[in-house]
């Protein structure tokens, strides 16, 4: 397949230097301000050259990246909230011109999910995204795989930042500021943490989820209900520890209901792993509960579940 | 085949000092059909007439309750008291926020008046001083079925106090 790249950041650059193993070619990488494009194939370690030394992946306008000869948009721009623009435009456009897109970005599939289903019905193209719940984990292929009618709930910790934050805080009993200041030390928070520390990241995961197991209704960032950690003190973890249990952040998808937050859970219980791994854990009608549990984030992780979209889509189309 | 529903029960006991008397206390539950949830055999505390108390927890239908006092009784246990457990599900939530200056006490009255529910356990950490923020890990005993009631209660109360409840995760399990 020949592979465009919006978006040169961790999951992009990882798409991009990892296609060549799994048999694709890029003939296009687009940043915010630049493009590289070559429909005959890119150099790839070139163009992350260039964008680590300059800046800019290339010379060419970004625009012309969706322009040019490509058979998968890799829409990998930093997710944004309300019109999900600029992942949002890119994707129509892909979809316009019947190709297929795959999406890191959470953006479109959990603010305008119904357009985009609306799109992709319209066009030869298919839209996939693995990549947007749980990085590297499996989620959304098992539940198409066991059939979204089958899960009847789905719950989980989708925030590596949040969780790696309230398991130190548990472990040394230090508090939110300082294990916050370490975890940015560490590259686990970002700069500015909010997406991850105030539930939204995770929340968005859960409205995407809802989505996929939805029977028609739609959801967006505004339906789910959702609060942080950053009100957490140690006093907190350390009663629930005196009770065997712990507090991890939680996103819960159950009877048309988002729900994220701080919750009790048993110390020793599947839903409350240490660091930042990430698990979701499905209710299926027939087959009880199943965990999946892996890395959810990363460049090369989440890269991993945008190329195994990818060969999904090689699958499908003759 | 009758369809009686089975309901929980406390039945105190009092228990002569010597080894396999707990045993055969409880032999007689077991043998006619009830469920043993829990025993609390307060070793420390005993009775004026030298005996040990023991409190056992058990599930059965009322029909088997019975038997099993009378087969205790036969049994020469002596059965101080026996009755339905008015308060058969528990949940232990946290709540953060000033609990001091909010009335801790106004707090758990209110949660035993609006949630039908007792609180069992309650540990408080302050480590900044009552002024402050603190914690507070409860355990609420309440009826059967009603966890759902008694969390919306709780948060009513919480919210009003300006006080954050930590719920536990699905009622019923979770782990």
């Amino acid at each position: 397949m020949r592979l465009a790249i919006a978006g040169a950041g961790a999951v992009g650059s990882s798409v991009a230097q990892l296609a060549g193993d799994y048999g694709h070619r890029v003939t296009a990488v687009a940043d915010s301000s630049s493009a590289a494009i070559d429909p005959d194939g890119l150099d790839v370690d070139a163009v992350l050259e260039r964008k680590d030394s300059e800046g800019a992946v290339g010379t060419a306008d970004p625009g012309d990246a969706l322009e040019t000869d490509y058979d998968v948009l890799v829409e990998a721009t930093p997710t944004t909230l309300g019109d999900a623009q600029p992942g949002f435009g890119h994707l129509q456009r892909a979809l316009q011109r019947d190709r297929h897109v795959v999406l890191a970005n959470k953006g479109p599939v959990a603010e305008r999910y119904g357009e985009v289903m609306a799109l992709a019905e319209d066009s030869a193209g298919e839209v996939r995204f693995e990549a947007t719940v749980g990085g590297a984990i499996p989620v959304l292929s098992t539940i198409e795989d066991y059939g979204p009618e089958t899960i009847t709930a789905a719950r989980g910790v989708l925030n590596g930042t949040a969780n790696f934050i309230l398991s130190r805080m548990a472990a040394e009993g230090l508090d939110y500021e300082h294990v916050l200041a370490e975890a940015q030390d560490l590259g686990v928070a970002e700069a500015d943490p909010s997406f991850d520390v105030e539930g939204t990241d995770a929340a968005l995961k859960c409205v995407i989820l809802a989505n996929v197991l939805s029977d028609g209704r739609e959801y967006t960032l505004e339906d789910a209900t959702v609060e942080g950690i950053e009100a957490i003190p140690p006093s907190a973890l350390e009663l629930a520890r005196g009770d065997g249990r712990t507090i991890r952040l939680i996103g819960e998808v159950a009877g048309g209901e988002i729900r994220v937050g701080p919750r009790l859970v048993p110390e020793q219980a599947d839903l409350a792993p240490s660091g930042t791994r990430n698990i979701v854990q499905l209710e299926t009608e027939n087959a009880g509960r199943l965990n999946l549990s892996g890395r959810g984030a990363g460049g090369p992780e989440t890269a991993t579940a945008v190329l195994s979209d990818i060969n999904r889509l090689t699958r499908a189309v003759p | 085949m009758s369809e009686t529903r089975t309901q929980a029960y406390t039945v105190r006991l009092e228990l002569v000092d010597e080894p396999g008397e707990l045993l055969r206390a409880l032999e007689p539950i077991a043998d006619n059909g009830g469920n043993l949830l829990s025993i609390f055999h307060e070793r420390g505390n005993v009775t004026p007439r030298g005996h040990i108390p023991v409190e056992v927890d058990l599930e059965a239908t009322p029909e088997r309750f019975e038997t099993i006092v009378e087969a205790l009784r036969d049994a020469g246990v002596n059965v101080v008291q026996a009755g339905q457990e008015r308060y058969s599900e528990e949940l232990t939530i946290v709540l953060v926020g000033h609990l001091v200056d909010t009335d801790l006490s106004d707090t758990l009255s209110r949660l035993r008046t609006e949630t039908n529910s007792r609180v069992a356990d309650l540990s408080l950490s302050a480590p900044e001083g009552t002024d402050d923020e603190s914690s507070a890990r409860l355990r609420l005993k309440t009826d059967q079925g009603a966890v759902g009631e008694t969390l919306q209660a709780v948060r009513t109360v919480a919210d009003e106090k300006d006080l954050r409840v930590i719920e536990p995760l699905a009622t019923g399990g979770g782990v």
